[in-house]
């Protein structure tokens, strides 16, 4: 089992407590139903374009959308719906811009993970990826500029990501300003096909932490004891106000990068190693053996997602698509400024 | 007392800071250094903790706009150099000018750019990029000629709730002057008659304005009359003050410092040919940059761009045609 080395937080900063655990358990349970439901869609042809899974990264992000308050600033990336769920993210969002409902938060106007509430703390992904990291900065510093105390911000990012140009540039911004930042990095092995050795060269991502002068800490993100103390413990910090911290979760994705990928390329060694362990699994295993709920218990939990998933498609799949003649096409608030007549009579 | 185009630049920053606490600058070297070409002399100090000095990370700095805006304040981000502004290209197009599309939450966030040549400067701190910036929906654009344009957009630009592109003209900040700032100002979105004209309408922008009309002073003599019409902004492009100019001429020449392929004199004569065929007496023409990177000798870049010279020639061709 791999030991959270190179973690800056003691052996008990954050010891996790049963009802927490069980908490975290339902969401990533959710999580889980939904995107296998979200799959068997898409292969039915009901879903346009991608749908994207977190399948073996719940842990991970749950922790982090349990760890956060209310108020506090997140950034998802691609594979956190468990996370989202845990920070207040509605579930029937996800399921109207997956299929594409005009009265989801995007509005038909984006789709499957590109979505968000940023009035209430959840900032709609870009593909571009690192680029959301900053925008949390931003927020940060508004906050600092304007006296408001005690938030954090935390942007989630694959191992890929942190090769792009905006991922340096944010983090570095991030630590020359002791923003509450806590950047959390699911290191899943593979960037699409993109194996680690293609995509980094020093050792341990975690290295990188000293490098830009920020906290670092490293865990078994199959291991959601592990993830909700190390998550919860780095975003304490940053509250604290200790800077920015970069936590890597090493695990392994345990689907496509998109359901339209069949994933061959992942070596099964890797399967087949502790880094390839179900995260669900593992922490159903874990409820039952320090007996925080029992094979009954569980099954109603499971039972009861499953009922929230399937009524939740229900309702979204009797809503009408958009209308593009109902459909305001406007680009900028202000109205005065839209170049709309010239521009109509030379497209369709 | 007369004041320069930098200067108004900087009273706009000034009473931007003064009178709306939302805003603050974010650039390299704006705080106690003032800016590498001075725009925020003295405003960090008046300002306390609202000119921040920046890394050189333009990616980040409009990222870290962008989260701003959505907090509910009014980030002014320098670019050092327009040029530059490839850099943070993708916060702007794709983040910023989205925003409000996708999430109904607008971003009003200022990028001054410093554009456009100066003797000298070369391919990297030269550029003209107002058409990359109006080809993407959601930003304006604005590209103002004169000292009072250059303060009133400006503090327009910060009041608007969109991304707003400013591209101030490097050649003008130091040597073009004012008796004094203006109390008013047309609105953003209208192009201005900077010469009634008969003959002719040159429609530009930015510092071409003033090799424009240089040209309209020089052709009075001989006997023509040409219209120059200052486009102010080219996002939102004032169609309906251009399609009356040449209404009232019959001969359109768009004069652009940027290059040929798909630029503002390109997006002019589309919208003049296509709704205002009927209007032309003469095939519409335009004038750009030779299509290559500017160049750094003096000599090569006074041939690079259009000049009066050129524009002279230009023009004689047009009343010809």
């Amino acid at each position: 089992m791999l030991r959270s080395v190179a973690s800056q937080l003691t052996e008990n900063e954050g010891a996790v407590q049963p009802q927490a655990f069980l908490e975290a358990y339902r969401w990533m349970l959710l999580a889980r139903i939904l995107e296998d439901k979200l799959a068997s869609l898409y292969r039915g042809g009901k879903i346009h374009g991608g749908v994207y899974l977190g399948r073996g990264q719940e842990a991970l992000s749950v922790s982090v959308g349990q760890s956060l308050r209310k108020g506090d600033f997140f950034a998802p990336l691609i594979r956190d719906q468990a996370g989202r769920l845990a920070f207040g993210e509605p579930l029937v969002d996800a399921v109207r811009t997956y299929l594409g409902s005009p009265v989801g938060p995007m509005r038909s106007r984006d789709g499957n993970v590109h979505r968000g509430r940023p009035k209430e703390g959840i900032w709609p992904m870009l593909s571009h990826l690192g680029a959301t990291i900053a925008v949390v900065n931003g927020v940060l510093l508004a906050r600092r500029l304007k006296g408001i105390r005690g938030s954090v911000g935390v942007a989630s990012l694959g191992e890929g990501g942190t090769s792009t140009g905006a991922f340096h540039e944010a983090l570095n911004q991030a630590a020359i300003e002791k923003l509450p930042l806590v950047l959390v990095i699911a290191n899943n092995q593979y960037a699409y096909s993109t194996p680690c050795t293609r995509q980094y060269a020093c050792a341990n991502l975690v290295d990188r932490a000293i490098g830009y002068g920020v906290q670092g800490h490293r865990l078994d993100g199959t291991d959601l004891v592990e993830c909700l103390r190390v998550v919860g413990g780095a975003i304490q910090r940053a509250r604290e106000g200790h800077g920015p911290q970069l936590v890597i979760g090493e695990l392994l994705r345990l689907c496509g990068h998109g359901e339209h990928d069949d994933a061959g390329y992942i070596e099964s060694r890797l399967k087949q190693s502790p880094l390839g362990r179900d995260c669900l699994s593992l922490a159903k295993m874990t409820i039952l053996e320090r007996r925080w709920a029992d094979h009954p218990q569980l099954e109603t939990w499971r039972q009861a997602a499953f009922k929230q998933v399937e009524n939740t498609i229900i309702k979204v799949q009797h809503e009408p698509p958009p209308d593009p003649y109902q459909e305001d096409w406007t680009v900028l608030a202000s109205r005065h400024l839209t170049e709309m007549a010239h521009l109509e009579r030379t497209s369709s | 007392m007369s004041i320069t185009y930098l200067e108004a630049i900087r009273e706009a920053q000034a009473k931007a800071l003064a009178e709306d606490s939302r805003v603050f600058i974010y650039g390299q070297d704006v705080g106690a250094f003032g800016g590498a070409f001075k725009a925020t002399k003295n405003l960090a100090q008046q300002f306390p903790g609202r000119v921040i000095d920046a890394p050189i990370s333009e990616d980040a700095m409009v990222g870290l706009a962008i989260g701003a805006a959505l907090e509910g304040l009014r980030p002014i981000v320098e670019i050092q150099f327009a040029d530059f502004s490839t850099i943070c290209f993708n916060q702007i197009v794709n983040q910023a000018a989205t925003m409000y599309w996708r999430m109904q939450i607008p971003c009003p966030i200022t990028i001054r750019l410093p554009c456009g040549g100066t003797s000298g400067s070369g391919p990297f701190h030269s550029q003209s990029m107002e058409a990359l910036y109006a080809h993407y929906p959601g930003l304006v654009v604005m590209t103002p000629a004169t000292v009072e344009d250059a303060f009133s957009m400006l503090l327009e630009a910060v009041a608007i709730d969109d991304p707003v592109i400013f591209c101030e003209h490097k050649f003008l900040y130091y040597h073009l002057k004012a008796e004094s700032l203006p109390r008013e100002a047309l609105p953003t979105g209208k192009a201005r008659i900077a010469r009634a004209g008969r003959d002719m309408t040159i429609v530009t922008y930015s510092a071409m304005v003033h090799e424009s009309l240089a040209v309209a002073e020089e052709l009075a003599g001989e006997g023509t009359e040409i219209e120059v019409v200052d486009l102010r902004s080219i996002k939102p492009l004032d169609t309906d003050t251009v399609m009356a100019s040449v209404a009232r001429t019959g001969r359109l020449l768009c004069v652009g410092e940027a290059w040929p392929w798909g630029g503002v004199t390109a997006e002019v004569i589309a919208r003049v040919a296509s709704e205002g065929l009927n209007l032309l007496d003469a095939p519409p023409q335009r004038l750009n940059a030779k299509d290559t990177p500017v160049p750094y000798h003096p000599n090569l870049w006074a041939a690079h761009r259009p000049t009066a010279h050129s524009i002279t020639i230009a023009a004689r061709n047009l009343l010809r045609l």
